[in-house]
């Protein structure tokens, strides 16, 4: 086990939004700013870790049969406390990702990461694997969320970057400026790996 | 009235792909042909009507009177799975035509974030049991519609000569946003 090793996958070679796209939903909505992408990412992070663990953890116990339930049951709960946890504590962040945080329980990053990873490594490894996979997904809903912010508020991370008299595009912050964002970073990233001369 | 604005609402103004960014992992990779994803979007239109309606019964029948709504989200998602999969058994059993049809998509249902988004939805507005259902139906033809919207789109552009670094996703993703643009055209239609 290399924990280096496992963290880069998660981050570059496999990284979830990019490379196998899955989990899309959240990418798309709650980027409309920075400090909502980061919100989001670090609350999927945990529950892909906490359910990474604790599926690693009963991997020998789960009849294979109904394994999936399980798993859901598994990540389903780490998604309540998540939920129960911003309720609590960061009330504005939990109103401004909404039903996105239920919504988690479904994210297919977590259930795919379970049943491709989690069920066949051991304990440490499937940690790491959640920090990577997460580590991922927050980098991409980062990098989403302060391009849509800039060119649609201007700001980043809430700290004005433009002069307010520049115009805006306030597009960017609509929902057709989530689909053309990505587009336009998908598009980028497969310029770059074509020039790097590997497909 | 109510329930009219609610429907048409749920299809053009609240449109669960285009404004709510719903069911956008199966609106992407399922909108290659219009064939599959009239497939898809039936299906879809089916179990999302089927679990507003069980969500609504599970949620004040059960989990409100043991005062444990806050495991609604555990309670909803179980029930999603286990509704998709005895829609798969129905299926399977009564009409065999109509489960070759369907049948690859089932299963894919229950990870499909607009399902179990109809389900907290109606919960956080507070639909009473016709409303719910009346949404769940709308939110499911609505992801029909832009499904197979998407899937014309694709199948025209598919020969047509675009930059390859724009190839699959990205341009995807394109076609979705112009699509979006157009539906905000929509906004404050109704209500």
């Amino acid at each position: 086990m290399n924990p280096g090793k496992i963290i880069k996958n998660g981050l570059l070679d496999e990284n979830p939004t990019f490379v196998q796209v899955v989990g899309m939903c959240p990418v798309l909505a709650v980027t409309t700013s920075a400090t909502n992408a980061i919100g989001m990412g670090l609350s999927t992070t945990a529950v892909l870790v906490c359910s990474n663990f604790f599926i690693s953890l009963l991997r020998n116990f789960i009849p294979s049969k109904v394994r999936i339930p399980c798993y859901i049951v598994v990540i389903a709960s780490f998604v309540t406390i998540v939920q129960l946890l911003l309720e609590g504590f960061l009330p504005q962040l939990n109103a401004s990702l909404g039903i996105f945080i239920p919504l988690i329980v479904v994210n297919c990053i977590i259930l795919a990461r379970a049943e491709a990873f989690a069920a066949k490594n051991t304990l440490a490894a499937s940690v790491f694997d959640g920090v990577g996979m997460g580590a991922g997904f927050t980098a991409a809903l980062l990098i989403v969320g302060s391009v849509r912010e800039f060119l649609g508020n201007g700001s980043w991370f809430g700290l004005r970057i433009l002069d307010s008299s520049f115009p805006r595009m306030t597009i960017m912050l609509l929902p057709p400026g989530a689909f053309i964002t990505l587009a336009c970073l998908m598009a980028l990233l497969n310029y770059l790996r074509g020039r790097g001369g590997s497909q | 009235m109510n329930l009219m604005a609610i429907f048409l609402g749920g299809i053009f103004v609240n449109n669960f792909v285009m404004a709510k960014f719903l069911g956008t992992c199966p609106f992407l990779g399922v909108s290659k042909k219009i064939e599959t994803a009239v497939g898809m979007g039936i299906a879809v239109t089916f179990v999302m009507a089927l679990a507003s309606a069980v969500t609504y019964l599970v949620f004040y029948y059960i989990l409100v009177p043991l005062n444990i709504t806050y495991l609604y989200n555990i309670a909803f998602i179980l029930v999603i799975a286990a509704l998709v999969q005895l829609v798969e058994i129905f299926i399977k059993k009564s009409s065999p035509p109509l489960y070759q049809a369907l049948g690859i998509y089932l299963p894919l249902i229950t990870t499909n974030c607009a399902v179990l988004g109809v389900t907290v939805l109606n919960k956080t507005e507070g639909y009473n049991f016709l409303e719910a259902v009346v949404n769940g139906v709308a939110g499911g033809l609505g992801f029909m519609l832009v499904i197979v919207l998407l899937a014309g789109i694709r199948e025209r552009i598919e020969y047509a000569d675009i930059p390859a670094v724009f190839r699959g996703f990205p341009e995807a993703l394109l076609s979705a946003g112009l699509m979006a643009i157009a539906f905000l055209g929509f906004t404050g239609l109704i209500g």
